[in-house]
């Protein structure tokens, strides 16, 4: 990057044009306003931007968090002051959630006007304080290229996360000079990336003196892009691995070591393996509730090595006896020579016996479900076709319900960065926006939204930005008419009370006619013998978005399952079974 | 429960304190006390926080203190180990019968009046949460009108400061270095060296967390 600066004054406006073009941006999602207006004249002359025009803020959000997640760039997003910034709320929230770095801009009453609750005015940085990695509210013209070069570097380092720039009007309009690179400002961000050796060294020394351990990852292997490095270290040291809900793709499903995810929808393989080791080796990830179950009794036998790059991750939920601090790729990767040399030294992992009980749970217990008897379409085997056809290298996002498991379940992902999803903040309608944001950035893959009936209809009006703007999505709306996971719990817990969780979406609205008034391809599938058929033609259409209605039984339930708020050891792999584990051995 | 004094060094920029007070609220931790001030360089405020938790959720609170971008540093500073004081001025009801009472209790504390009228005296007064209760105590039989107190405010005894190395930026070749390398990782050239313990107070430096306690 070389040197530029301009002679001449020009706008804040085009100041932060200029920014983001020198921060590498190719593409910004967003809707003007008001107080943002001054930066979309210059942004009309930009080459180097690309803005697409969203439906709605929260449709930009996502879709620069979808593309921040396919692509490992930062995502990029820009809204007018009040109610296009709070619309930008639930996807800031979601970034945060899932740490995935995003930039949100959004314009700002005049700095004349702040705190006289002005036309559109609200506190954005106040309202978002508590789910942005960090925020800044930009009042002057000559600091906002500081300010963005500022947000990219928080948002891309250390454990990424959002931050919002909120730059007033007259900051906008004011004249600056322009200069690029600045000097960075940041006295009390220092994030640590490379691990204490001797840390390493320990945990080296654990896993070969373990007799159960498992190799526990999480998000943070993906956004660290350790997978090569995490494949070797698997492979070196024959452990069995379990990839969370964020983790999906960051080791292959079909590897032999691998078994699957853990937590509350997890294989019984992944969750036993969890709860019988004695070595529980954490990569990345954050012993979230929905992987630990009740606290108390998870993985009670485990010694624990926890890696992250976010201090105080470790030991929040569960106390870690090796702590590690730092990036995850530079930890596996200093794992990896500590595991060489214990193995040159003659100390060697025995985990035969292990496997063989683990072998056992994955024969006995693996993921599966039942046919409806009516002949209608099960969910689960819509979207497992899905995957085989569609093949490894498609991109899947989806929304939040039981289609989502059921897609982390059934579909075998073999790359990484093929599996987007809202997995913290569980946001439904995140699926549509994230796919588009996915599909602009990685335009030569096939992108396939797979979203619930309910989900659908928060977000799809960011179909029309599909259509118009050449961004050919395939969504796979599994449609069984109701809010099928909340159904699923009134099922278990509510004696089958099925308070407001009819959508009627078989009836209305109809999607196919949807689809169509949206400018992409409407298809219908309705009954086994046309699935096949019916995905094959979806991916024969690549000039322009496609939605596919798959009216789908409405009673398959996501399982395994362990109940909220109970231990794992409780866990069903399917409805009243409880599997065997011997428990006589505890 | 044990009751605990931080001191945080923030960057002097508007809205440092709402995010400070606002990870407590958040975090469902308690702020006992609460001082800002300004410090010896002018672009650092320091804050003081009193706050009586466990030790792993105040391990945890100094650990989400750190990640907020505009805190510098934070020092658990211990009550052996430092000077606390906090300030006191108090409404005293007092009429010409008790103001020789009120007066000598006054300068038993050694504190001071700071204002007289007819029926009320105002006393000033500073020091540790011990003393400041004590006067209250005693000072409450005459009828406390009004009452109001600083957050506490600490330092290190000895001669060494709180701020022992300078403050630096991240310079443009390591941000153009990071865009160029297209790396995720963070990178910096700063050591990772082991969180120093002064005699008794303890430092949660920002880059360091492989070591509990």
């Amino acid at each position: 990057m070389t040197d530029r600066s301009d002679q001449q004054a020009i706008s804040g406006a085009a100041s932060l044009i200029r920014a983001l073009e020198e921060s590498g941006v190719d593409t910004v999602f967003g809707i003007p306003g008001g107080a943002i207006l001054p930066a979309y004249d210059p942004l009309l002359d930009s080459t180097r931007l690309r803005h697409i025009l969203v439906r709605h803020e929260q449709g930009a959000g996502h879709a620069a968090t979808g593309y921040a997640q396919a692509t490992g760039r930062v995502g990029v997003c820009m809204a007018t002051s009040g109610p296009g910034a709070t619309n930008l709320v639930t996807p800031i929230a979601d970034a945060h959630m899932d740490s995935v770095p995003l930039v949100a801009i959004t314009g700002q009453v005049a700095s004349t006007h702040i705190g006289t609750d002005a036309f559109q005015e609200a506190d954005i940085v106040g309202i978002t304080l508590p789910i942005t990695k960090h925020s800044f509210l930009v009042s002057r013209a000559d600091e906002i290229a500081r300010t963005v070069a500022e947000a990219f570097h928080i948002a891309s380092t250390g454990r990424p996360g959002p931050v919002l720039i909120d730059v007033t009007k007259d900051a906008l309009q004011s004249l600056t000079d322009f200069s690029w690179p600045v000097e960075l400002n940041l006295p009390g961000y220092r994030p640590v990336s490379k691990p204490h050796a001797k840390q390493v060294r320990e945990a080296a020394k654990m896993l070969t003196e373990a007799k159960r351990p498992v190799l526990y990852i999480g998000g943070g292997v993906l956004k660290a892009r350790a997978t090569t490095e995490f494949r070797v270290l698997a492979e070196l040291t024959e452990a069995p691995v379990v990839t969370t809900l964020m983790a999906r793709g960051a080791f292959p499903d079909s590897h032999p070591l691998h078994l699957g995810m853990p937590g509350m929808h997890g294989t019984v393989a992944a969750v036993t393996a969890l709860q019988k080791a004695d070595l529980i080796v954490a990569l990345g990830t954050r012993f979230d509730d929905r992987v630990t179950g009740k606290l108390a009794s998870f993985a009670p036998h485990a010694k624990v090595v926890h890696a992250d790059i976010d201090p105080a991750e470790i030991s929040k939920n569960r106390t870690a006896d090796v702590p590690i601090v730092g990036d995850c790729r530079e930890v596996i990767a200093d794992l990896v020579v500590a595991v060489q040399a214990e193995h040159a030294a003659g100390r060697r992992g025995d985990y035969a016996g292990w496997w063989e009980q683990l072998n056992a749970w994955r024969r006995t217990y693996p993921l599966g479900y039942d046919l409806p008897k009516d002949g209608s379409l099960a969910p689960q085997q819509v979207i497992e076709r899905l995957g085989r056809i569609a093949g490894p290298e498609t991109i899947f996002a989806a929304g939040v319900g039981q289609h989502q498991m059921w897609a982390s379940q059934f579909i075998s992902y073999e790359n990484p960065y093929t599996w987007l999803n809202s997995g913290g903040a569980g946001t439904m309608g995140y699926a549509v926006p994230a796919a588009m944001g996915a599909k602009v950035g990685m335009p030569d893959r096939t992108v396939w939204a797979i979203d619930g009936d309910g989900c659908f209809q928060m977000t799809n009006q960011e179909l029309a930005t599909c259509a118009i703007n050449e961004i050919p999505i395939k969504v796979a709306v599994i449609n069984n008419g109701s809010l099928g996971m909340v159904r699923q719990w009134q099922t278990l817990f509510y004696g089958k009370r099925y308070s407001n969780t009819d959508l009627h979406s078989r009836r209305i609205p109809d999607f196919v006619k949807l689809a169509e008034a949206y400018g992409c391809v409407g298809l219908r599938c309705e009954s086994p013998e046309d699935l096949d058929k019916t995905i094959e033609q979806a991916m024969a259409i690549d000039d322009a978005p496609v939605v596919v209605d798959f009216v789908v039984h409405q009673d398959a339930m996501v399982w395994p399952m362990v109940p909220a708020g109970v231990g794992n050891d409780e866990i069903l792999a399917a409805q009243d079974v409880r599997p065997d584990f011997g428990d006589g051995e505890e | 429960m044990s009751r605990h004094t931080l001191s945080v060094l923030v960057e002097n920029k508007p809205g440092v304190l709402t995010r400070v007070a606002g990870l407590f609220a958040r975090r469902d931790f308690n702020i006992e006390s609460l001082a800002v001030g300004p410090t010896e360089h002018e672009d650092v405020s320091r804050i003081t926080l009193v706050v009586t938790v466990e030790e792993h959720p105040l391990e945890q609170v100094t650990k989400q203190l750190n990640k907020l971008i505009n805190v510098l540093k934070i020092v658990e500073l211990d009550s052996s180990a430092s000077v606390q004081r906090e300030l006191l001025l108090v409404k005293v009801r007092c009429d010409q019968e008790t103001r020789a009472e009120v007066l000598a209790t006054v300068q038993l504390f050694r504190a001071k009046i700071v204002d007289v009228a007819t029926d009320a005296v105002t006393v000033e007064a500073t020091g540790d949460r011990e003393k400041i209760e004590a006067l209250l105590r005693v000072l409450e039989p005459f009828g406390i009108k009004e009452l109001v107190q600083s957050g506490m405010v600490a330092i290190g005894r000895g001669s060494r400061s709180i701020a022992d190395r300078p403050l630096r930026a991240v310079s443009p070749e390591e941000v153009r270095a990071h865009h160029e390398g297209g790396s995720h990782s963070a990178h910096n050239g700063h050591s990772t060296s082991n969180a120093t313990r002064d005699t008794h107070n303890r430092t949660h430096r920002k880059q360091v967390s492989d070591h509990h306690g």
